[in-house]
């Protein structure tokens, strides 16, 4: 592999430093490779996207980091290092997934919150027990301190009521409250990073900006990195920092905001940015498509696996080899347009 | 809570009152009553005593239309505790019964836990270690379990337990013990003999159940809050029986409402053959003479326990899942 420049010189160190990562599932019907080969760093204290499609594998390699996949997929290759508060690095890749060292890691350093909230807690708990119960996983505190801290949490979060509210279970709850008692939980334990899978999908439009309010002044307030999982661009263009693009279970394209919102690269990112209506733009008949549907997975195209809905295709280069990211500029990109020794092979 | 509770008691009473009615009609049903069994049994004796038979039919009542005597016998246990007559012994049902239902009761709890106790975590093991060698084992043997009647395994159990281990065969305790007072030996002795009814009873509940158990946990195992508690950092043991378990746990409560009656009617055979003084026998040869408040009354009890068994598993229920309770 090549030798990757960081993207911000002035934090050199990532929080997490995701390099070639695979996960696999094996089905009956073949080999999916849902994450194959992910380059990513978290940078501290910064809010990284991770945009993509359905089914890109952008959600699997968020559960990678924290080993939660479930069987039958497996980390195959790769290695996962954080970095923890004591400086000292550790290969998550590498950890078992039911090994106390993981499960130390899980809700106190990384924490995580999924897409639905309705089915994310458990339904028959009370709500406030399922915080506390988390306080009490990682911290060493009597129960009634672990109430304490919880209601606090609660409150924190915007729940009106939080001591009556302790006591509610999850149905009693609307989707934004449950989706903000979620974030007090993951947020229980102050962690370094947090990990927000699609937060706001199931939720409905001014709920959902609530709550990506929420996590900007929380990351603030914690002074924690985030990773945000989402396909709409809108959200990525109102809380992240930094931007790393999927297709295929690949980060083709990665780069702070302003760098690949305004100047991308990437002609997947480049149709993926033009797809999108623009208030008081000029209007057109039709906004643009990307042609053509993801390929199936278990039928991957050679080479790059964006060639055959890709508008500027190079036959006999873009389905040889696979592009890898490359610095080119103030983003980093996966894609032979840039390769200056295809400058030659021209 | 507390308005749940009530209801549900209130609830019960158009529903008991139902099951004596129907009680009260199935044992009339068969035609003619204990009197002509009675004078069938004297004409083969040779004697004719036509005038004896009707002044014992005057006295019982037995010629007045069905609501009189369903009036009759209803009043006499609603306000005196007084079931009626059984015509066989000739002595009051109160005296007959209660030394059985005791055992009875006795036997279907011990059942129950037995039930419990085997098809919960073997349940748990199917579902989370789904198609490795135990669970293909543990499904197995719970077919074979449902599959093999149950007095069929009374017998092949009898059989072994006298060849292979010389015990006495049949009832609860050994005939040496049968007319003893309650001794510290006789107890020991008691639970020889006991397990055999309890497994013999159990082992067809207690298979459907795992089967249950597997079902449901499969539904849950792969819930998101699973995902959530797995984020969390709880270890797979804790969050197992803390989140996934605790769900599947309701059907497997609910299903005490069901299990209570084919406890105590499954255990009819199984009584007769392996001879345990439990209500079973009772009721088979009251039935047989057509002894009807005897047989009325032990219906009409066993009835009555099991609404209260339904009444118990709902309030179990609701004492588990407080979406049932808050509805």
């Amino acid at each position: 592999m090549m030798p990757l420049t960081p993207m911000h010189t002035d934090s050199p160190e990532p929080l997490l430093r995701i390099r070639g990562l695979k996960t696999h599932f094996f089905t009956a019907d073949g080999v999916v490779k849902a994450v194959d080969g992910v380059d990513l760093d978290v940078q501290q204290s910064r809010t990284t996207c991770i945009l993509g499609e359905s089914g890109c594998g952008k959600s699997i390699m968020a559960r990678s980091i924290l080993r939660i996949v479930d069987a039958p997929g497996r980390i195959v290759d790769g290695s996962i290092i954080y970095r923890a508060a004591d400086g000292r690095t550790v290969d998550l890749a590498a950890m078992s997934p039911t090994s106390k060292a993981i499960r130390e890691i899980r809700g106190s350093d990384i924490s995580m919150i999924f897409q639905e909230p309705m089915s994310s807690l458990g339904p028959i708990q009370k709500i406030g027990k399922q915080i506390s119960e988390t306080i009490l996983l990682h911290r060493k505190m009597s129960k009634a301190e672990a109430k304490e801290a919880a209601i606090e949490m609660l409150d924190r979060v915007g729940i009106p009521n939080p001591a009556k509210r302790y006591e509610s279970y999850p149905f009693e709850l609307s989707g934004g409250m449950r989706q903000r008692a979620m974030i007090a939980m993951a947020l229980s334990c102050q962690p370094r990073m947090l990990i927000a899978d699609e937060p706001t999908t199931a939720l409905d439009v001014t709920t959902q900006a609530q709550i990506l309010d929420l996590i900007a002044d929380l990351k603030e307030e914690f002074d924690m990195s985030v990773m945000l999982i989402t396909h709409d661009l809108g959200v990525v263009a109102e809380v992240a920092e930094d931007v790393a693009v999927m297709y295929m279970g690949k980060v083709v394209e990665r780069g702070d905001v302003y760098s690949v919102f305004e100047n991308p690269k990437h002609p997947y990112t480049q149709a993926l940015l033009e797809s999108v209506p623009r208030i008081g733009g000029v209007r057109k008949a039709r906004l643009p498509a990307i042609k053509g549907m993801v390929p199936h997975p278990l039928a991957r195209p050679s080479g790059c696996s964006f060639r055959t809905r890709c508008e500027r295709y190079m036959p006999g280069i873009c389905d040889k080899t696979e592009p890898v990211l490359t610095q080119e500029g103030s983003s980093e990109v996966a894609c032979f347009l840039y390769s200056s020794e295809l400058a030659n092979v021209r | 809570m507390f308005g749940f509770l009530a209801r549900r008691i209130l609830y019960m009473i158009p529903t008991l009152f139902l099951v004596s009615i129907v009680t009260f009609a199935i044992i009339q049903l068969p035609p003619g009553d204990y009197l002509d069994t009675l004078a069938a049994d004297m004409g083969e004796a040779g004697s004719d005593n036509n005038a004896a038979i009707e002044a014992l039919r005057l006295q019982y009542g037995l010629g007045e239309p069905m609501y009189v005597q369903y009036g009759k016998w209803m009043s006499g246990i609603l306000l005196h505790g007084n079931f009626g007559l059984s015509f066989e012994k000739n002595r009051p049902v109160t005296d007959l019964i209660w030394d059985r239902l005791g055992w009875t009761f006795l036997i279907s709890l011990l059942t129950l836990a037995f039930i419990w106790l085997t098809a919960l975590p073997i349940g748990i093991y199917s579902a989370v270690k789904k198609y490795s060698a135990g669970d293909y084992i543990a499904t197995f043997f719970g077919f074979i379990g449902l599959a093999i009647p149950n007095f069929l395994l009374a017998l092949v159990m009898m059989y072994v337990a006298f060849r292979y281990f010389g015990q006495s065969v049949g009832g609860l305790v050994s005939p040496q013990y049968l007319d003893a007072p309650w001794t510290w030996a006789k107890f020991g002795n008691l639970l020889e003999h006991i397990w055999m009814p309890i497994f013999v009873i159990g082992t067809s509940g207690a298979a459907a159940l795992i089967r249950i158990m597997r079902a449901n946990l499969l539904d849950e195992l792969y819930r998101p809050y699973v995902v959530t508690a797995r984020a969390k950092g709880m270890s797979e043991f804790q969050l197992l029986l803390r989140y996934p378990v605790r769900v599947a746990l309701n059907p497997f409560i609910s299903t005490i409402g069901w299990i209570l009656p084919t406890l105590v009617s499954g255990e009819i055979i199984v009584s007769v053959v392996m001879n345990l003084p439990t209500t079973g026998p009772m009721l088979l040869r009251a039935l047989l003479v057509q002894d009807m408040y005897l047989a009325g009354s032990l219906i009409l009890i066993v009835s009555v326990l099991t609404v209260v068994g339904t009444l118990i598993s709902d309030l179990l229920l609701a004492w588990i899942d407080p979406r049932i309770r808050y509805q």
